[in-house]
């Protein structure tokens, strides 16, 4: 299966973006090399601002510039993106409602070897908070091609998770999306696993290890954490009772907050978390960081079996 | 400039020194102390500087205005709502539920409004933003930004500062509220800022440092940088007063943000009653 990491669909779509369309800027703080926009700065100049390491005007610039009808991307890492920027995005992008989206590659532990500083397990949680916010995690290169361009042509803030690292394609490029809505990736009413992002994978290989066992497991990749496809959760949770989330985020206030409180709010369905266990991460390979947070297809498969 | 306009203005700024104390006494909440001394540099801005369109708020062409030191803008609602920009009975509704006069800027509330601020250190990078627009849209509007002299104690005001350097933004104009006042005391106790003209030569930019309560002196310094198309962005200093204009304001921090009670209100108001000050 081919590897590729989802910065790099940005990195891909965002050029034919800006060749599209001249509104379309990148705002870059000195990382566009590591997220993928050289490939634009050389392209289209005219379109490009690096503001230099300095994210919180480079927010406020975006914010400035969208004031005038661009569309700016500001371009950086999901640390920095969601927590050196954050009050200006709720200040002069959230509040404003301007239309500017935060681009950051680095989500998760993914930027495994760089240690904890440049690992995110907070972001989606942060962002998700802001009024006007949507937030939205790709689960590979292909989906990641498809919802830059959905999140270009949606009118508002919009925060995009992109990974460090390759991770396998989930998606041939036929497969549509729409902001909000998630896609079913397997069938099945013994169970749910509902995945974000790099974890999509896992969760289609746990189903597929379950049918193996005689499990039918629904898959949905809910690439969109806000708004929360509200219907699909329920879905799960009516038809089948007994769901497991999977993120590379923080167990709080990620995707499995979201849909706990969906059956919180409707009073039925059991719901079990994985993701990171609140704590930081360190110099590690991803995979093995994944693993030392229970992100692994066996423990998705046990979490789910114990739940029938 | 001939001295009758030079007088029209110098009323012009002392007929909204009259709004924002009146506006605030009728809300018993806001900032007075700013508001005063910002009024002379917003007066000369609104009423003779900026190219805009009172009836057109959004027109494409027109010069933006930032008050990153958002918290003094009745004296931006007291200069709309003079222009037209929305009616004068609405200064009566300042701070209260459902105004479009929210306690800090509101863009997606209030015509006229280029940018939310409110939030201090912000609003300067989003005018950079918009010069940046203008310059790759070959357009020729300006964008004139208040900033506080406590607020350039922020560290964004400086990335702000170096990105309209290297972009050799000369569509900005920044002015500097000097009035050496913030909400803990003076600058030089809190926090001294030094030499701010200094400080942003040091970035890159033009300045001058002038009285800013001198309607005389904004005006020429003004008409000087308009022509100044150089690549260089502009910074002026303007010395002022904090609550210029209502003596017992005047150089006091406790009227950074607070109300005046009826009596003071009445003194105030016959302080500024046809006189012009500066």
């Amino acid at each position: 299966m081919k590897m590729i990491a989802t910065r790099d669909g940005f990195g891909d779509e965002i050029v034919e973006l800006g060749r599209e369309d001249p509104d379309i800027y990148v705002v870059d703080v000195d990382i566009g090399k590591s997220c993928k926009t050289t490939a634009f700065a050389k392209a289209l100049p005219a379109q490009h601002v690096n503001v230099g390491i300095a994210e919180q005007s480079g927010a406020g610039v975006a914010a400035g510039l969208a004031a005038c009808g661009k569309i700016p991307f500001v371009v950086t890492y999901a640390a920095f993106g969601s927590m050196r920027m954050c009050e200006q995005i709720r200040q002069e992008i959230c509040y404003t409602d301007l239309n500017v989206k935060i681009a950051c590659s680095h989500g998760g532990v993914t930027p495994a070897n760089d240690g904890a500083s440049h690992q995110c397990i907070e972001d989606m949680g942060i962002l998700s908070t802001l009024p006007n916010m949507t937030v939205i995690m790709p689960a590979d290169y292909n989906s990641a091609r498809k919802l830059v361009r959905a999140a270009a042509c949606h009118r508002g803030p919009v925060y995009l998770r992109f990974t460090r690292d390759a991770v396998p394609e989930v998606y041939g490029q036929e497969q549509e999306f729409e902001i909000g809505k998630a896609v079913k990736l397997r069938e099945g009413n013994d169970g749910a696993i509902i995945a974000i992002g790099d974890t999509v994978r896992l969760a289609v290989q746990s189903a597929d290890e379950l049918k193996a066992r005689g499990m039918d497991v629904r898959v949905l990749d809910m690439h969109t954490l806000k708004p929360l496809d509200v219907e699909a959760v329920k879905s799960c949770l009516v038809e089948t009772g007994r769901v497991v989330t999977v993120e590379d985020h923080n167990v709080i206030n990620g995707l499995g907050y979201a849909v706990s409180a969906v059956a919180a709010d409707m009073g039925r369905g059991v719901v079990k978390r994985i993701g990171i266990q609140d704590r930081f991460g360190m110099s590690a390979p991803y995979e093995r960081l994944l693993a030392m947070n229970g992100i692994t297809v066996e423990n998705i498969v046990e979490t789910l079996s114990a739940l029938k | 400039m001939d001295e009758m306009e030079l007088r029209a203005l110098k009323a012009r700024a002392n007929e909204l020194r009259r709004k924002v104390v009146k506006m605030i006494y009728e809300a018993q909440s806001g900032h007075p102390g700013g508001s005063l001394s910002a009024a002379d540099f917003v007066t000369a801005l609104y009423f003779r500087e900026m190219k805009i369109d009172p009836k057109d708020p959004k027109w494409p062409e027109r010069d933006r205005f930032i008050l990153s030191k958002g918290h003094v803008c009745p004296i931006q609602y007291a200069a709309l709502a003079t222009l037209g920009y929305f009616d004068e009975s609405v200064l009566h509704t300042l701070r209260k539920e459902g105004s479009i006069l929210q306690g800090h800027p509101d863009m997606k509330k209030c015509p006229g409004i280029d940018i939310s601020t409110g939030s201090l250190g912000q609003g300067f990078a989003c005018g950079v933003g918009m010069s940046i627009a203008a310059k790759r849209d070959n357009k020729d509007f300006r964008v004139f930004v208040v900033l506080g002299d406590g607020e350039c104690q922020e560290g964004e005001i400086w990335e702000a500062a170096q990105i309209a350097n290297k972009y050799e933004l000369d569509n900005v104009v920044v002015f500097v509220d000097y009035n050496n006042l913030q909400i803990d005391g003076t600058c030089d106790e809190v926090m001294p800022v030094l030499d701010l003209a200094a400080k942003f030569r040091a970035f890159g930019f033009e300045t001058w440092d002038i009285d800013g309560n001198d309607m005389g002196q904004i005006v020429e310094t003004l008409d000087e940088i308009r022509a100044r198309k150089n690549g260089r962005p502009k910074m002026i200093l303007g010395r002022t007063v904090k609550g210029k204009g209502v003596s017992y304001m005047e150089n006091q921090c406790g009227w950074h943000g607070k109300a005046p009670n009826e009596a003071e209100y009445e003194l105030a108001m016959s302080e500024l009653d046809g006189g012009v000050t500066a």
